[in-house]
């Protein structure tokens, strides 16, 4: 078997109170070896859950799934041997020093730091001026680093990382995709997720996900690309104004805020920048700068939206 | 003080010990800006914030805070601003009605006044069958939006939001920027924290600080052209990366 990851149809509530709660719904995908996947969708999607099925915490109320090539009910032990979890919450031992954690999850998995150093080199290295230090006292970015050694202290083969980079600044985020890709080189499967649309692009596949439910799954040009609309960026001196006129019109279909520019799509595309402007000054502001866009990941997450 | 400027900041500097967390920055945000107030950890962000809100007293420097200065009128600056993190901002274990009876207390409204916001950010939300449940109950997005209905309950000249949209789908995330372009539409100075690069691209301007200094302030179009970058995002690394401290 090919695939790192195999998901069959899975479907997983919860009650809560007198109400069901459904958090996963006809899930079907597959990760193939050695590939890096991104689950890029907002809190409540369905992300966390789905991690924990897979790596056998949780059991599915239908459906199958494989890891690296076992069943996660029947051969959970299997999976367990295999897999490296980074939770979305700092979960190591926070009276343990750097060293002492890492020792105790190698012991955990019959290993030792020595016997898989090559592949945790990089990471550990940053940490180790600090490996007396309680992991309690340690800082955001290298609680993160910590928390990586040692999912990864056993060489798994699949590595689940949830939220990893969540309340992290764009410095140590732009690092921990380094880091991610140069594990990848060792052949590592990795399957991450993510509330933040902008990392889906180094991804090599996405799962868009949203509301229990995937909504697609392509690579991130891949789904670019299917966003079928033409798509324009506009601009005027006054955001707000040009935002609340273009959305009353009767020109335009969506528009929304993209920072210092609108995304927009109108219901009768223009044909040229000429038109669209003019399209626009009918009902707004005339000092308008416009222009033909590709269009990113969060506008095609917003259009799987509306369907 | 220019009347224009609801926050004028003048040399300001927070010494601890022998360490100094925000070293003489300098800066004015106009009436009804949107101010993006970015760094990377540990540059002195939240000391910087701390100060402005008067919750914390400067080594030294001037600052005047919606017309007050943060020397002789602490208290009157927090009477004055409002307060959003996305970390805690509402009473998980209160309902949404208690929550904000809760916070038109603190800031002195009376109960007439409290019942009638209650009224209206009930109508303008769309809570009327959640505003009896507790705050944990919601999803996400609209504790977001209610956080910050919350923080703008007693009209304050200045809302300062710390990290306030993470999480949220995009579409929820383009309704709360919404409410913040509305707020600044009249007259409200927003003064925003983040990480993300995307969400600075929303800001009338933005600062970027690196080990405790402003070391970039102007329109985000500007500062992408200044320093060569197609995103904020390449920006905010060039700068960063020249940082001598960080927590990392």
């Amino acid at each position: 078997m090919n695939s790192a990851v195999k998901v069959n149809n899975v479907y997983k509530s919860f009650k809560k109170g007198k109400t069901e709660v459904k958090a996963l719904q006809e899930i079907s995908f597959e990760v193939n070896k050695g590939e890096l996947f991104g689950l890029i969708g907002p809190d409540g999607a369905g992300k966390t859950t789905l991690f924990r099925i897979l790596t056998t915490l949780m059991l599915a109320n239908k459906g199958e799934a494989w890891v690296d090539g076992f069943e996660v009910v029947s051969q959970y032990k299997e999976i367990r041997k295999r897999v490296g979890y980074m939770p979305g919450r700092f979960s190591l031992y926070q009276d343990l020093t750097v060293e002492e954690n890492l020792s105790f999850f190698a012991t955990l998995f019959n290993t030792s730091l020595q016997e898989n150093y090559d592949l945790i080199k990089s990471i550990y290295q940053q940490i180790e001026p600090f490996k007396k230090r309680r992991a309690g006292a340690l800082s955001g970015g290298m609680k993160q680093k910590l928390a990586l050694s040692c999912a990864l202290i056993h060489r798994p083969t699949v590595l689940f990382l949830d939220e990893p980079t969540t309340g992290v600044d764009a410095v140590s985020r732009k690092e921990f995709w380094e880091l991610l890709h140069q594990l990848q080189a060792h052949g590592i499967t990795i399957i991450v997720s993510t509330p933040y649309m902008d990392e889906a692009s180094l991804c090599d596949r996405v799962a868009l996900m949203q509301e229990s439910r995937i909504m697609e799954i392509n690579s991130p040009k891949g789904i670019t690309e299917n966003f079928k609309k033409p798509l324009w960026s506009v601009r005027s001196a006054d955001m707000y104004k040009l935002m609340l006129d273009l959305r009353s019109g009767d020109v335009v279909d969506t528009c929304y805020p993209f920072g210092q520019y609108h995304h927009v799509v109108f219901k009768k595309d223009p044909h040229t920048v000429e038109e669209a402007k003019q399209a626009i000054a009918t009902i707004s502001a005339k000092d308008l700068e416009v222009q033909r866009i590709p269009a990113t990941i969060e506008d095609c997450f917003m259009e799987l939206m509306r369907k | 003080m220019n009347d224009d400027h609801a926050i004028s900041v003048s040399q300001l500097t927070k010494r601890f010990g022998s360490f100094t967390a925000v070293d003489a920055i300098t800066f004015n945000v106009k009436r009804g800006e949107i101010f993006g107030f970015l760094g990377a950890n540990g540059a002195g962000k939240t000391t910087a914030m701390r100060m402005l809100c008067g919750l914390s007293f400067p080594t030294s420097g001037q600052a005047t805070i919606a017309g007050f200065d943060l020397y002789r009128d602490a208290e009157k600056i927090k009477k004055n601003i409002g307060y959003m993190s996305q970390k805690f901002s509402l009473y998980e274990d209160l309902t949404i009605r208690e929550n904000i009876r809760f916070y038109g207390g603190i800031y002195g409204l009376t109960d007439k006044q409290i019942k009638s916001k209650t009224d209206f950010m009930v109508d303008h939300l769309h809570l009327e069958n959640q505003v009896d449940n507790l705050v944990k109950s919601l999803p996400l997005g609209w504790k977001q939006k209610l956080s910050f209905s919350v923080a703008m309950l007693h009209h304050p000249k200045i809302v300062f939001l710390d990290e306030p949209t993470g999480g949220v789908d995009p579409v929820t995330r383009r309704e709360f920027w919404t409410m913040i372009y509305e707020a600044a539409h009249e007259g409200t100075t927003v003064f925003v924290t983040t990480h993300y690069m995307d969400e600075a691209e929303y800001c009338d301007r933005v600062s970027i600080m690196v080990d405790g200094r402003v070391d970039a302030l102007d329109t985000p179009l500007e500062l992408k052209r200044k320093f060569n970058a197609p995103s904020m995002e390449e920006v905010f690394i060039q700068l960063a990366r020249k940082a001598k401290r960080s927590d990392n």
